[in-house]
């Protein structure tokens, strides 16, 4: 009784309600999916060959996790956060090793019982409490480039990981790292530059080349004629626009293609095109080319279609549970993990997804409003953290599914179905939680 | 420096809440106002299957089926799930070979792709259907489905009745809005065709969920939206279907046409085409074949003669003379011709008459008995030349109105379809004969007075003709339907042209009486005086129609009791000659039928003679002896290479195929040089590869 109280002294029931409802949801949404009329319900929920009693049996030992976690002593996460992310590159690294084959990527290392466990979730955690270890050093003047530039470097390094893994959807996850710098006293220029080369990367691929040189030529003739006065004082804005200017041709004309024809996979440049509505012709593709002579198929947006027609069909209320006829027939892929939200949409219409992202973002703002009351540095960067890698989940997952962003394969934060990723974000939070319980205790 | 940053925590939230509200912005497009996506799903996930009714049953008057419904089996696969399946013994039982097999299912699969079934084997026979079941659970991915066909246990009517097939996509355009679809079965033919609706009743629909491999995974919403089938309507018809056995019976080995008409209701009672089919044939696995040999037929047994057939009336439109002669009150039923062997009231026509002894056309009804052909003459061109109507043009035209009032000339509308009208010609036909309006008269066209000229009608106008007789003046559009099973608004509507009296002439009873004084007299004294039926009076007249391309042909109509008539019938035959002769003994005995249910032993005997009687042109027979004898030299031919196969596979070099010794290859002997190259085409494929690897 003593311990218990010990226990839960000082958590936030708040954000353990939302995680039991998220997860209960979760669960429910994997039960539309793989139900079947003819089927006994609670016998296949007990018999643990279902995706969704497996689900059960993930989030059984997520409790277990947690309670785990928050018995723990926070400090144990401050000193072992280095040792940490060496473990979980380490881990990564023994993929190429260990690894097994799934859904054509090799990111996964089998644990027996017909378990994988995927390194890159777990990693996310690692390199999330060695930002904060990095950023809550004495020494770290995080406003001085050196210490901006390891900072990213210890973020990316999982990401360059990943890619190599062909998991380039994990590894955009960890950019969301950037948003904590952010707070904590990078530039906004390195986000205005991020945000912009997306703009242009999206721009390259919705308009015709010349016209966007021209556009973007007429842009930076505008730009000097509005700023003359300042150019007559002193020459150095001119060359700032005169560069801005050359580097945007430049990645426009040349970065681009280039990316997409010898940096990505074929079937990677397709689903970028298609999300804007375009095909991508594979003959360009380098790396295709190299690795099969024989020609790769069209490219397809079936995912993408048949999950918006789901969500569609839902209309304003919903077809109500379990009667969703595209979820029931399998139209949507792999819809009981990226695609879950599709099920969601389908059964509970726009009024359910609207209620669904207000639990979300209330979710985000409580870990942002926690962040904001952390006394140390530490919690506060991991906090920011765990509410930057929650919101790229879930950005990246619906905008997926609603067709407004290329499927990079990402899971829906405590809602898709699989182990890794559900065991990932119980540990991400509850050792938020464990932190902020304990964060009058901690000064730095 | 936390104090220092602190704003920027507000600048993440108002991040996150940018990219939530294009997410929601992006649902509102896809959920709320984008109708599309739902379009899409139920296209997607719903399955429509058409649950079929039971076809409509045609009975005849007396209430007996003249065709059912039999289930039948088709053999049904789904190439996906074919794996592990004995090819080899589903071969031997289907009687196929493995190479067939495969292009079965390569044309289910293009046709109905991998995972929708698809019939292999349609109308199982069944022995078949008995094997196959026994050992359906060697055959993974195959099944059988039922399906129902029609019988028809008597065997006969097949032209009325019809026949059903499978929609083709001519079919499937022109009906675009009765929702068939391929696959469907649809009357073809006959009252199958023209009751189509009614037959075919109402399909249900019932919609099931699938998935994204068409698998079906249950009803949707519980069947809250499936409609029922509701079976077809069931037909009864006037048709009896003894009489119309017996009259094909006696039309056997003939070619022509019988039509009985109930003249009191248009009812018709028998209608018969020969050479005929057995309806029969037009259903099961041979239908095809059986369909093409028919179509092949030059004596194209499913030519609907009666109502398709036409032929000049002859003197069996006489009757039709006098009463539009009596209506224009032109003559009187005391009315006489002084006839001595010969018309000769034009110059350069002169129409003779079979009757030389004066007075025997002194009146209507002694010119009807002795059919005088100078008396209706006489009468054709007083209705022509009529003061009345001016010219010949006028007078002639009015005749015509009459010919289309009688019903000539023009289609019944019975409840066939493809219906002929047969000819009245025109004004415009003649101008242009004679080289314009001015040069021709009564005398030029007179023997359409007799029935002859470019005058032309067919077998049920004839009967028609005889209903209007019998009824002194009125008749109701020759039909078979009598009435449907439960009949709707829109039935009796469909019917409801059946069911007008159309009343043709003004004539006094009297005067009727004189007609049918003539026509009955020509049965007691005249040229029928040979057919009796027993226990009743009748009245008839022969025809014997002159034909250009050989014998005459023999026609024959009649209706019966003299008094208050119930039947009115109408024979053609074909080359038969006098119409005393072939026509009138089988009008004869379908009224006896008819009227008395029954023929007297002493006509059995009768009927059997005439339906052995054969009369058919000896070009047909002809035609027919040489299909016969192809085939015949064909079966030889298969013989012979059967046999060579055998000098093959016994390694001795062939150098001529041997005959069979009783069969004989076609006709002379030019054949032969052919018959030695050709047993190699004969064989099957794979015997052709072994013949081909055996030689040297």
């Amino acid at each position: 009784m003593n311990r218990q109280k010990n226990i839960s002294q000082g958590v936030d029931y708040t954000i353990i309600w939302l995680y039991g409802i998220l997860m209960a949801i979760g669960i429910l949404c994997i039960f539309m999916v793989e139900y079947r009329t003819d089927t006994n319900w609670v016998q296949s929920f007990l018999s643990g060959k279902t995706n969704y009693s497996k689900q059960l049996i993930f989030a059984g030992v997520c409790i277990i996790i947690a309670t785990l976690i928050l018995l723990t002593d926070s400090k144990l996460f401050t000193a072992f956060a280095n040792l940490f992310y060496v473990f979980g590159i380490l881990l990564m690294l023994a993929t190429f090793v260990l690894g097994k084959n799934i859904n054509g990527s090799k990111s996964w290392i089998p644990l027996g019982g017909g378990f994988n466990l995927q390194p890159v979730e777990i990693c996310k955690i690692f390199t999330a409490l060695a930002l904060a270890k990095f950023l809550s050093r004495q020494e770290t003047d995080f406003s001085k480039l050196k210490s901006q530039i390891l900072a990213g470097i210890i973020c990316l390094l999982p990401a360059v990981i990943s890619v190599a893994q062909h998991e380039a959807g994990m590894a955009l996850v960890y950019f969301s790292f950037f948003l904590v710098m952010f707070r904590e006293g990078l530039s906004p220029i390195v986000l205005i530059i991020g945000f912009s080369f997306v703009a242009l990367i999206v721009s390259t691929l919705l308009i015709e080349p010349n016209t966007l040189a021209i556009i973007l030529s007429a842009a930076a003739i505008l730009c000097i004629y509005a700023f003359r006065k300042i150019i007559k004082k002193s020459k150095g804005l001119l060359y700032l626009i005169l560069i801005i200017w050359f580097t945007s041709v430049g990645i426009q004309r040349f970065a681009v293609p280039f990316i997409f024809n010898n940096v990505l996979e074929c079937y990677q440049s397709a689903r970028v095109y298609s999300a804007f509505g375009k095909d991508y012709d594979c003959s360009l593709n380098q790396r295709s080319a190299k690795k099969s002579e024989k020609a790769p198929k069209k490219p397809d947006d079936y995912n993408v279609r048949q999950s918006k027609i789901a969500i569609g069909s839902g209309g304003f209320w919903g077809r109500g549970f379990l009667k969703g006829t595209q979820t029931r027939g399998k139209y949507v892929p792999q819809q009981h993990t990226d695609f879950i939200f599709a099920s969601l949409g389908e059964a509970f219409g726009f009024v359910g997804c609207f209620v669904f992202l207000c639990i979300y973002l209330f979710l985000l703002f409580r870990i942002i409003m926690l962040a904001e009351r952390q006394r140390s540095t530490f919690s506060r960067v991991y906090a920011y953290s765990v509410a930057s890698i929650i919101f790229f989940h879930i950005a990246f997952n619906i905008c997926m599914t609603i067709g407004l962003f290329p499927s990079p394969g990402v899971t829906l934060p405590l809602i898709s179905y699989g182990g890794s990723s559900l065991v990932s974000f119980t540990m991400l939070i509850f050792i938020l939680l464990r932190l902020d319980a304990d964060r009058q205790m901690v000064l730095r | 420096m936390s104090v220092f940053n602190q704003s920027r925590g507000r600048i993440i939230q108002i991040i996150f809440s940018a990219v939530f509200l294009i997410i929601t912005f992006q649902l509102i497009n896809l959920q709320v106002f984008s109708s599309k996506y739902k379009l899409a799903a139920e296209n997607n996930a719903i399955f429509r299957k058409i649950v079929y009714p039971d076809r409509g049953i045609i009975f005849d008057r007396k209430k007996r089926a003249l065709l059912e419904n039999v289930i039948s089996y088709d053999l049904v696969v789904t190439p996906s799930e074919t794996k592990g399946n004995d090819t080899a013994a589903i071969c031997e039982l289907l009687g196929i070979d493995t190479a067939e097999y495969k292009k079965r299912i390569k044309d289910a699969i293009f046709k109905n792709t991998r995972v929708k079934p698809s019939i292999f084997e349609p109308l199982l026979g069944p022995e078949l259907y008995a094997k196959l079941n026994e050992n359906m659970y060697k055959f993974p991915g195959f099944v059988l489905s039922e399906r129902s066909v029609r019988t028809y246990p008597f065997n006969t009517a097949g032209q009325l009745l019809g026949y059903i097939a499978e929609v083709d996509t001519a079919y499937l355009r022109k009906y675009k809005n009765d929702g068939y679809e391929m696959g469907d079965y649809a009357g073809m033919n006959g009252l199958e065709k023209t009751y189509e609706k009614v037959l075919m009743g109402q399909r249900g629909i019932k919609r099931f969920i699938r998935d994204n491999k068409s698998r079906i995974q249950g009803p949707y919403e519980n069947g809250l939206f499936d409609t029922v089938a509701i079976a077809g309507k069931n037909l009864y018809t006037s048709i009896d279907v003894e009489v119309q056995q017996l009259a094909e019976k006696l039309l056997q080995n003939k070619i022509g046409s019988a039509v009985a008409i109930n003249p009191r209701t248009g009812g018709i009672i028998a209608m018969v085409s020969s050479p005929s089919y057995n309806p029969n044939v037009l259903t099961g696995n041979q239908r095809r074949k059986n369909w093409g040999r028919m179509v092949l037929d030059t004596a194209k047994p499913m030519y609907n003669r009666a109502i398709k057939g036409q032929y000049p009336p002859g003197s069996t439109f006489k009757p039709l003379g006098a009463l539009v002669a009596l209506d224009e009150g032109l003559i009187t039923p005391s009315y006489g011709v002084a006839c001595y062997g010969g018309y000769g009231g034009c110059n350069g026509v002169y129409v003779r008459c079979e009757h030389k002894n004066p007075g025997h056309a002194a009146n209507l009804r002694l010119a009807l008995a002795n059919s005088c052909n100078s008396y209706f003459s006489d009468v054709f061109r007083k209705a022509i030349d009529n003061k009345k109507y001016g010219n010949t043009i006028d007078g002639y035209l009015k005749w015509k109105e009459y010919m289309n009032a009688f019903g000539l000339g023009r289609t019944l509308e019975v409840d066939l379809p493809s219906e002929d009208k047969a000819n009245i010609p025109d004004t415009s036909k003649y101008n242009k004969f004679f080289g314009g309006a001015r040069r021709w008269n009564s005398c030029s066209v007179l023997t359409l007075g007799i029935g002859q000229d470019k005058m032309t009608a067919t077998p049920i106008q004839m009967a028609n003709l005889m209903c209007i007789i019998a009824n002194k003046g009125f008749y109701y559009v020759p039909h078979f339907v009598d009435s449907i099973e439960n009949e709707t608004e829109a039935d009796t509507a469909m019917l409801g042209k059946y069911r007008r009296q159309h009343i043709v002439t003004h004539i006094s009873d009297s005067s009727y009486k004189a007609v049918h004084d003539g026509m009955n007299d020509v049965t007691l004294y005249g040229t029928a005086a040979a057919i009796k039926i027993p226990g009743h009076q009748y009245c008839a007249k022969t025809g014997t129609a002159q034909n250009p391309h050989g014998k005459n042909h023999s026609l024959f109509v009649a209706f019966a009791p003299k008094n208050n008539p119930r039947i009115a019938i109408a024979v053609v035959v074909e080359n038969g000659g006098y119409g005393s002769v072939a026509a009138a003994p089988i009008a004869g005995f379908m009224m006896e039928k008819y009227l008395n249910d029954t023929i007297s032993t002493a006509g059995l005997a009768e009927v059997e003679r005439v339906s052995k009687v054969n009369l058919i042109p000896a070009a047909i027979k002809q035609w027919y002896f040489k299909k016969d004898s192809a085939r015949l030299a064909k079966i030889a031919l298969e013989e012979a290479a059967a046999k060579a196969e055998v000098a093959e596979e016994n390694n001795k070099p062939i150098t001529e195929a041997t005959l069979e010794n009783n069969s004989t290859p076609i006709g002379d002997k030019n054949t032969e040089p052919k018959l030695k190259a050709k047993p190699s085409l004969l064989l099957n494929d794979d015997k052709k590869k072994k013949r081909a690897s055996g030689k040297p």
